[in-house]
């Protein structure tokens, strides 16, 4: 297996545990989803992935490698585009890659394949959020991870924008045969993208079902068999989401 | 171009007025001079290069100490804004020595150094590191954590994360630091140099003063006005905009 999670725990200060024992396996080349409630810990789960935060019991292994800290073998694509304002979209997507000789030629590789060719000279903040969100992509890609990490990146977005970035990704993902793990709140947005849909549920974080979805791409929302997966998964929610209402509200009871 | 006749129908308002009053005789001449005789004591002290030799002297007080204000303060901020425990121990004191005016330094730095020419660059150095240390820290506090963390994704951490992301994400406070420490050590420097034995701008000015040369105080009082004004409207300020615009964190 390629990326393989092992017996994973996560707890913050030895007590607040946001998950424990999480074992998954993730193949080459597959495009999966970790979907759930928020407060599940699949933002925290894919941190760890990226070395951003360290594993508290148990291991992740990337390529039979042990994972301790961040590194260029994980690209991370954040919510928030996260450029550097003070260099320019071309300098931005060279910014991992800068001591490799031919950095150039790769990033505008790279901003060709998410249409941003024509831009490579602008300043960020001249870009709107989903160019912005794209040179995040190229930046990401350009460094040419093993694995492509992506915490909810069309979360801020809006709905037309996102719709155009899902395409777009899904002819990256064809062309560049990453392996991506993907962290996302939309059902939707899990079922049309993925090969795979983890779903994780709360207190405690775990995973409670998963998923491997063989319906042919493009898939289009009003497809039977998507609109069936979609039932299935959000009634597993409901239950999860049910559950942390109930104990938020008997938490305000004691007051 | 219209705020531009605006602003020069306004001084010359001004300067109308005053010499209604002039002519009015309300005060006596040697409290209050005419223009004519302001402009004169300005055109007389270029001519015979004693305020050319003032002027040279104060800017050279400045560069001298606002170049130490920069550097010491910049170390100062970047100590205090890369450690916890320096910045807990020691940042609070910071912000009480900001708060002191800098003319409180000029007994002290006299008593140490002397009349001498460093007591005055000394005075504004002190005027200028404060201030510049506290913004280097604030620079160094509000780096986004979001780029940091991106940057460690893509393989960057440790100095090379300092000076490739934390350093240049710091250039707009750094730049708006440079700016204020300027204006401190300026009116540091003429604090400094009035209480000193020249030369300087500041000297002069209180040579006329003792003098009673109530021409020259206000002709001096007019070049230091300008001069603050002209640098800070054509250096600091553009480059603070320019910066501000460059780093995406103005509309323009």
């Amino acid at each position: 297996m390629f990326l393989k999670i092992n017996n994973a725990t996560k707890s913050f200060d030895n007590e607040f545990e946001v998950f424990s024992d999480l074992d998954l396996t993730i193949e080459e080349n597959q495009f999966v989803s970790l979907l759930g409630p928020s407060g599940c810990g699949k933002s925290t789960l894919l941190s760890m992935v990226a070395g951003l935060e360290s594993v508290t019991e148990g291991s992740i292994e990337l390529d039979r490698q042990k994972i301790t800290k961040a590194g260029p073998d994980r690209g991370m694509v954040f919510q928030q585009p996260s450029l550097f304002p003070w260099l320019n979209v071309k300098e931005n997507v060279m910014f991992p890659i800068k001591k490799q000789k031919d950095a150039e030629e790769r990033a505008e590789k790279f901003l060709k394949m998410v249409h941003l060719s024509r831009f490579q000279n602008n300043y960020t903040h001249e870009l709107s959020g989903g160019m912005q969100q794209r040179v995040a992509i190229a930046r990401a890609l350009a460094m040419d991870p093993k694995v492509l990490l992506m915490d909810e990146p069309f979360g801020a977005l809006d709905e037309q924008t996102r719709h155009i970035l899902h395409e777009e990704l899904m002819k990256i993902w064809q062309e560049t045969q990453k392996t991506i793990l993907f962290v996302t709140h939309s059902i939707q947005e899990a079922i049309k993208l993925s090969d795979r849909v983890v779903v994780m549920g709360t207190r405690p974080g775990r995973i409670i079902a998963d998923f491997h979805i063989d319906i042919p791409r493009p898939r289009k929302r009003d497809d039977e068999e998507v609109i069936k997966l979609e039932r299935k998964v959000m009634d597993l929610l409901e239950g999860e989401i049910n559950k942390v209402l109930k104990e938020e509200l008997s938490h305000e009871g004691i007051y | 171009m219209k705020v531009f006749i605006k602003r020069l129908l306004f001084l010359l308002a001004i300067m109308g007025i005053w010499q209604i009053v002039y002519y009015s005789n309300v005060f006596p001449d040697i409290a209050f001079p005419s223009l004519i005789q302001v402009f004169g004591s300005l055109i007389n002290g270029f001519s015979d290069g004693d305020l050319i030799k003032a002027l040279v002297a104060s800017f050279k007080h400045l560069i001298i100490g606002l170049s130490l204000a920069l550097v010491i303060g910049t170390v100062i901020g970047v100590i205090l804004g890369k450690s916890t425990q320096a910045d807990e121990t020691a940042g609070m004191y910071l912000i009480a020595l900001q708060s002191i005016p800098s003319i409180v330094w000029v007994p002290l730095s006299i008593l140490i150094f002397g009349f001498t020419e460093f007591a005055v660059v000394f005075v504004v150095a002190l005027g200028g590191t404060f201030v510049m240390a506290l913004n280097v820290r604030s620079a160094i506090h509000n780096v986004p954590p979001q780029l940091v963390r991106a940057a460690r994704t893509m393989g960057t951490s440790g100095f090379s994360l300092f000076y490739r992301v934390e350093v240049p994400s710091s250039v707009p406070y750094f730049i708006t630091g440079i700016r204020l420490a300027w204006a401190f050590s300026w009116r540091a420097l003429m604090a400094g140099e009035f209480l000193s034995n020249g030369p300087g701008l500041g000297y002069s000015l209180r040579f006329a003063q003792d003098y009673a040369r109530m021409d020259q105080v206000i002709g001096i009082i007019m070049i230091i006005g300008v001069i603050g004004a002209v640098v800070d409207q054509l250096v600091f300020s553009k480059l603070e905009k320019n910066v501000m615009k460059r780093w995406g964190l103005l509309k323009s």
